[in-house]
Parts: structure tokens; sequence; C-alpha cells
């Protein structure tokens, strides 16, 4: 109950912010970091849950953005119509993804993922619908009341889709799942033997995770007004969906959310007032600071530092 | 004979070149307490994966209480009534220990949290682990480790229950411990198939007794008549 108070008051104060008469590259940076608060705790449940570390975040993303741009160009869809069907690929994508490579363990599985993001993005490049390589220009429909701009209208609809993942999350992490995905983490033969249908729960870890993803490229055409493969599949989605958990903690819901909320505002504020090269030192050196100092992450960190202040 | 729980015919494993098991077939009447005996690498561990499903025997047919479970995975085996401890202990180390437990309660027998809940207290008071039950398992001493192995099993209510080596590197009086749970259990109707080193616990426990050597039966019969038999003195001392 605690929790959907919460989310519901961070939902109105997201739509009360973008109201108001803030400064626009405000909300143009915020979006970014919501992005990323629904792609960590996508990746979470299948890399935080279960221990199958997933490096395919831009497939899973690009795949979404893609399928948002077809249907626009195609139908005109509008933005929700994209946004579900972007999920709805991301889903189908994890499904077979995971359909392949889950009877993978460790390094094999994140070897697998890395290889997805190539063949998805050879696929875009050679798709000439879509633009191929130069990449396609995107006229933005007008706003919708009572926003004043497109780029305010995005971040509400980012922050509500965050508040939906960390909603999904938590319920696969209290739930029955949940309890499952932990077994398979901690011992995958002990969890067979103890009655866990391991290879289903990871494939539906695999496709909740996938269609989250997908649901987070889709608005991101319309937020460049723009799409091309290259920046579409970047790597650094699969870097920050992989480090914002490790730096918040990937055993509770809420790390994810708090590492992607700390990594990604640095990295805003460091690409305005330093450069957008060193942005990309911020997700190493931080990474390298929680391994080594804080190997649970924020979380873990918050735990051990009660138990002892308490002693 | 009563009417057999679990019929093993001609079970064969191959790994590569090797032989593991070739043509192994065996019989085990309900409420039996079957030991399984044979020096290192003989292919106990390997029988005893394919029974549970975590490996696939390349030929033969396993029949578990009427049903064929050969090529079922190892969950179904499971919720069909076959439960193992491993040999190296596995715990669910990010849980506790009462946690542990509700994992098979939860997805072998299908209840709620609070159901499972006091199963696995019940469980946990039979083997004297009940205070432990809010530790994590990382901070359990080995013999502790072993019963959490037979408790989770036990929570999944099995049928049969294949202790693989529970005893293994425990002192004397551990050993006894572990072995009044084991008798314990069989008393209240669980069959089990014990795999253990220390030959004084499988002679104690065992009524029937099947020694493994190279893959092959070489042996069976009681505990008596094993210990006499010239193969299985071979095969432990290579004489």
């Amino acid at each position: 109950m605690r929790f959907w108070i919460c989310a519901a008051v961070i939902a109105l104060a997201a739509m009360g912010v973008a109201l108001s008469g803030i400064n626009e590259y405000v909300f143009f940076a915020a979006f970014v970091v919501l992005t990323y608060v629904v792609l960590a705790t996508a990746w979470n449940i299948l890399g935080g849950y279960a221990g199958y570390v997933n490096f395919g975040t831009p497939a899973f993303f690009g795949t979404g953005a893609y399928t948002a741009v077809v249907l626009f160009k195609w139908l005109g869809a509008p933005l929700i119509v994209q946004i579900f069907a972007g999920a709805a690929m991301g889903g189908l994508l994890g499904f077979g993804v995971g359909m392949l490579t889950l009877r993978l363990r460790g390094i094999f599985f994140a070897i697998a993922t890395v290889a997805v993001i190539f063949i998805m993005e050879t696929l875009m490049i050679n798709w000439r619908y879509v633009g191929g390589a130069t990449g396609l220009q995107l006229l933005r429909p007008e706003a919708m009341a009572p926003f004043a701009s497109y780029t305010r209208m995005l971040f509400v609809v980012m922050a509500l889709m965050a508040v939906a993942a960390v909603a999904v999350a938590r319920y696969i992490q209290t739930s029955w799942i949940g309890r499952g995905l932990r077994a398979i983490r901690d011992s995958e033969e002990a969890a067979e033997a103890s009655g866990v249908p391991t290879l289903r729960l990871k494939l539906v870890a695999c496709v909740v995770s996938g269609a989250l993803m997908g649901a987070a490229g889709a608005p991101m055409p319309m937020y460049l007004s723009f799409i091309e493969p290259a920046s579409t599949f970047s790597l650094n989605y699969a870097i920050g969906a992989l480090a914002a958990p490790m730096i918040g903690g990937t055993t509770h819901w809420l790390g994810p959310v708090l590492g992607a909320l700390l990594l990604v505002t640095i990295q805003q504020i460091v690409t305005v007032t330093i450069s957008n090269e060193i942005n990309v030192l911020v997700v190493g050196v931080l990474l390298v600071l929680f391994v080594v100092l804080a190997p649970d992450g924020i979380l873990g960190f918050f735990k051990r530092w009660l138990k002892a202040s308490s002693k | 004979m009563a009417e057999s729980l679990l019929k093993v015919s001609g079970v064969s494993k191959h790994f590569g070149g090797f032989t593991a098991l070739s043509d192994v077939s065996l019989e085990i009447a309900a409420g039996e307490r079957f030991g399984l005996i044979g020096p290192n690498g003989s292919g106990k561990t390997t029988l005893i994966n394919c029974i549970s499903g975590l490996l696939r025997n390349d030929a033969g047919q396993i029949i578990f209480n009427g049903k064929e479970v050969t090529g079922l995975p190892p969950y179904q085996r499971t919720r069909l009534g076959i439960a193992r401890s491993f040999q190296v202990p596995r715990p669910f180390h990010s849980m506790s220990v009462l946690e542990n437990l509700l994992v098979p309660s939860a997805y072998v027998v299908h209840m709620k949290d609070s159901e499972g809940e006091a199963q696995a207290m019940e469980i946990l008071r039979g083997m004297g682990l009940a205070e432990k039950a809010g530790l994590h398992a990382n901070q359990l001493s080995q013999v502790e480790l072993r019963k959490l192995e037979l408790a989770r099993a036990m929570a999944a209510r099995p049928r049969l229950l294949i202790s693989d080596e529970a005893m293994a590197g425990l002192s004397g009086s551990e050993v006894d411990e572990v072995l009044a749970i084991l008798f314990k259990l069989n008393e209240s109707g669980i069959t089990i198939i014990m795999i253990e080193h220390i030959m004084q616990a499988v002679m104690r426990f065992s009524q029937r007794v099947v020694c493994l050597d190279a893959g092959k039966i070489i042996c069976e019969g009681t505990p008596a008549s094993i210990v006499q038999n010239a193969e299985v003195q071979k095969a432990y001392l290579g004489a």
C-alpha cells in the first residue's frame, strides 16, 4: 500500500513539474535518466534476481525504437500504441533469445547476448524502409494538451513507464517467481532438485525484461526526432543498464532505481558542464569504486552500516 | 520383496569414450533402506544423477512408482516424489535456512508461505536445526549444512530420498546424529537410498547393499554378505 502511495505521488509530481515553468533542458536530461531507470530495472529482473548477465540491452532497446518508427511511418500510430508495440516486440525477442541462449551459463550466455546486438543492428542497417545506415528524420506531432512541449510530454510518459517498470520488478521480486529466480542464482542444480522449473522461469524473466527494455526504447525516436542504427544499438545502453544495478544493489527493486538516478544524473551533469567524452569515464570510475568498496551496491552498503551501528 | 518403488533397468551412461555406467539394473522396494557403495569413480553419483534427472541416461529405463521418468527434467521428478541431497552441499546462500525450505514447499507441494513455514519448522525441529532457522546458510557448520540438504529435500515431501554422501567428512558423533535422522525418516515411511563411503554407517543403516565398480554392479546382498564378497574386497583393496 505504501508503495502504491509513493508511486502515485511520484507520478503526480512528474506531472506537476512538467506543467511548471522550469527550463526545457531539465526535461531533456531527465528523460534520459528515467529511460535508464526503466532499462536498469528491466535488466535486473534477469541479471540481478536470476544472475544471468545480459549484455544485449541495446538489442531490446533498439527493437522497441525501430518498432515505434515503423508503426509511426506506416500508420502514423500514436505514441501509446508505439510503446505497447515496442514492449511486445521486445518481449518476443526476449522469448526467442531466451529459447536459444538460456541453456547456456555464465560467460557463454553473456557472449551470446552480445551477438544479438550485432544481428539486430545489421538487420536495421540493411533495411531501407527505416532509413538504413543513414537514418531517418521524423516529424514530431503536436504536443498534447496540457503540455507546453513534446519533450515535457515525453518526460511524463517516461516517468509513468518507470513507475510501471518498478511495480513489475517489485511484484516479481516478492512473489513466488522471485524466490525461484533467487534459487536459480544461488544454485541451478539445487533449484531443479527443489522442484523449480528453471528454464521456464528464466524464460519468463527474459521475456518480461525484454518487454520493458523494448518499451523504454519506443519513445526514443520521437525524443530525438531522428533514428539511426549506430547510436540506437550503442553499447552504452548495455553498460548503463548493467552498471546502475551494480551500483545501486541487485537484490532489491530499489537498487537499480538508485543506481540509475545517481549514475545517469552525474553523467548528464558532466556532459553539460565538462564534456561528452568524460561522461563515459564516470561509469568506469563509479563501477570500479563500487565493486571495490561496496560490492553489494548502495543498498548493501547501508545494510552493513545499519548492522554495524546497531551493535 | 514388496512392490518396487524404483526400477532401474539396463541404464548406461557414457562421457565421450568413458563408460561411467554400463547396463545397471536394480529394484528398490517401497520403505526399503538401500545402500549404494563402491570405490571412487565407480559411478555412484552418476547413477543417482540419472535417477534424479540431472543427467540423461544414454540407454535403459527408469521407472518410479509405476511411471516412466526417463527423459523427464529434474524438477518434474522431484514433483513425482524423488528428492535428493547433494554431495557437496548446495544451499541457497542468499536465503535463510527457513527460506531454503520454502522453495520446495512452494514449487513442489504448492503451499502458501504460512503453511510452508509451519511445515519447515516441523522438519527443522526433527533435525535439530530449529534454532538456526533465521540464520543464513553461510553461517552454518558442515554438519548443519548436511542437515539442511536433507531438510530441504524433505520439504518436497518425497517418497524416495537419495542421500549422496551426507556424512562424508563428519566426526563420529555427527555421523550418528545424521544416521539417527535417516532412520527416523525411514520409519515415517520414506524409502532411502544411501550413498556412503563410511562403511560402518552404510552397513548399520542398510537392509540391502549394492556395490558398483567401474560402472557395473559387482555384488548385491545383505551388508554381512557384501563385506565377505571377494570381488568387493578386490574392488576396494585392489588385491
